[in-house]
C-alpha cells in the first residue's frame, strides 16, 4: 500500500529522522542556547545564519557536474583543473572557500576513491553536503581497508586489472574525482555530459551514467 | 577509525533537519570568526571516544564539540550556557516551541 507511510516520508522520498518530529532533544535544545548566546553577544547575527543555511542549500552535485562536463570538452582547462582545482573551480564562478582542492582522474587503469577517515571532509563547496553513508563508521573504516568489496557495495565492479587509489581527505585538503568520460557522449555538448555526472562518480563510489541509461 | 573492520555500508538517507543546518551554520560562521578551526572540533569529537560514535547522531556530536571550543574560547561561560539551555527548556516541549521569540 504505498499511502501507508505517506507521512512519514518527505517531498523528496526520504524518512525525516525521528527527531524532527518529537519532542525537543537535549542536543536541540543546546544548538538553540548556542545560537541564541552567539546572537546575544554579537557574535553572529540571525540573517548571517539564515544566509549560510541558504548558501548551503544552494550548493549541490550540479557545480561538480558542471566543473566535469567542462573538463571533459575543454582540454585547457581540464588542464587547470588538474593543476589547481580550487582556481579552476573559482573561475567557473564557485565559492571555494580557502579550501584546496585537488582533482583526482579516472582512466582506463586507475579508479580514486575519496573518504574522510577522520570525519567528513568533503569537497562541500562544488558537492553540497556529503550523503549519510559518507559519514558512517562503516564506509570511513572499509574504504581504506578493502576499497573493491565497499565499491562492490555500490554496484561498481573494477576489472581487475584497474589499479585503486584512496584519498584520504582532511580540513583543508579535499579530493573531487575527475571522472572518465563515458564512451559514446562524443558529439554531447558540456550542458548534456553534465547531466551523466552523478554526485557518486565525484567521489568515486559510482560511474557516470552512460547515454543509454538517462 | 580508519581500517577497522565494520559491516556492510548503509545507504539510507534522510533529509536534514532545520536544526542540523542551522549547527552546520554555527560551524562555518564560528570558525569564520577564529573562534575554533576543524582541528579544534575533531579533538573535541575524539575526546567523547567510540561510545558518543554510537549514542549520538552525527550533528549531536558536531553541536557538542561546537559547544566545547567555544566555552573554552571564552565566548561565554558554562553559566551562561547552563541557565540560557533551562531557559529553552522551559518554552516548550516541541523544537519549533522552544525557539526565541525574535524568531
Amino acid at each position: 500500500m504505498p499511502h501507508d507511510h505517506h507521512d512519514h516520508l518527505s517531498p523528496s522520498g526520504h524518512p525525516y529522522r525521528q527527531d524532527n518530529d518529537s519532542g525537543l532533544t537535549y542536543w536541540q535544545t543546546m544548538e538553540i542556547a548556542v545560537r541564541e548566546l552567539l546572537v546575544e553577544k554579537g557574535e553572529v547575527t540571525a540573517s548571517q545564519i539564515a544566509d549560510q543555511i541558504s548558501a548551503m542549500d544552494e550548493r549541490s552535485p550540479a557545480n561538480g557536474a558542471a566543473v566535469v562536463a567542462r573538463a571533459w570538452t575543454d582540454p585547457d582547462f581540464k588542464a587547470r583543473l588538474m593543476d589547481n582545482a580550487s582556481d579552476a573551480s573559482r573561475e567557473m564562478g564557485f565559492d571555494i572557500g580557502p579550501m584546496h582542492l585537488v582533482a583526482v582522474e579516472n582512466t582506463a587503469e586507475v579508479h580514486n576513491l575519496i573518504v574522510c577517515t577522520l570525519c567528513s571532509c568533503y569537497p562541500r563547496n562544488l558537492l553540497g553536503l556529503p550523503p549519510d553513508w559518507y559519514k558512517t563508521r562503516e564506509y570511513r573504516s572499509r574504504a581504506v581497508r578493502e576499497p573493491r568489496a565497499v565499491l562492490r557495495e555500490f554496484g561498481v565492479e573494477l576489472a581487475n586489472g584497474v589499479q585503486v587509489r584512496v584519498h584520504d581527505s582532511t580540513a583543508d585538503m579535499r579530493y573531487i574525482v575527475l571522472p572518465a568520460r563515458p564512451a559514446g557522449t562524443e558529439g554531447m555538448d558540456a550542458e548534456a555530459l553534465a547531466a551523466l555526472v552523478s554526485r557518486d562518480s565525484m567521489i568515486g563510489t559510482g560511474l557516470p551514467r552512460t547515454p543509454s541509461s538517462t | 577509525m580508519g581500517g577497522a573492520a565494520a559491516g556492510a555500508v548503509p545507504m539510507d538517507g534522510h533529509d536534514f533537519a532545520l536544526w542540523e543546518k542551522r549547527v552546520d551554520a554555527l560551524m562555518i560562521l564560528g570558525s569564520g570568526k577564529g573562534h575554533f578551526t576543524v582541528d579544534g572540533l575533531r579533538r573535541a569529537l575524539e575526546d567523547m571516544g567510540e561510545p558518543a560514535f554510537e549514542s549520538m547522531s552525527y550533528y549531536e556530536r558536531w553541536i557538542a564539540a561546537i559547544n566545547q571550543n567555544l566555552i573554552e574560547a571564552g565566548v561565554y561561560s558554562l553559566e551562561e550556557l547552563g541557565e540560557k539551555m533551562a531557559e529553552v527548556d522551559a518554552r516548550g516541549e516541541t523544537y519549533a516551541a522552544a525557539q526565541g521569540i525574535s524568531e
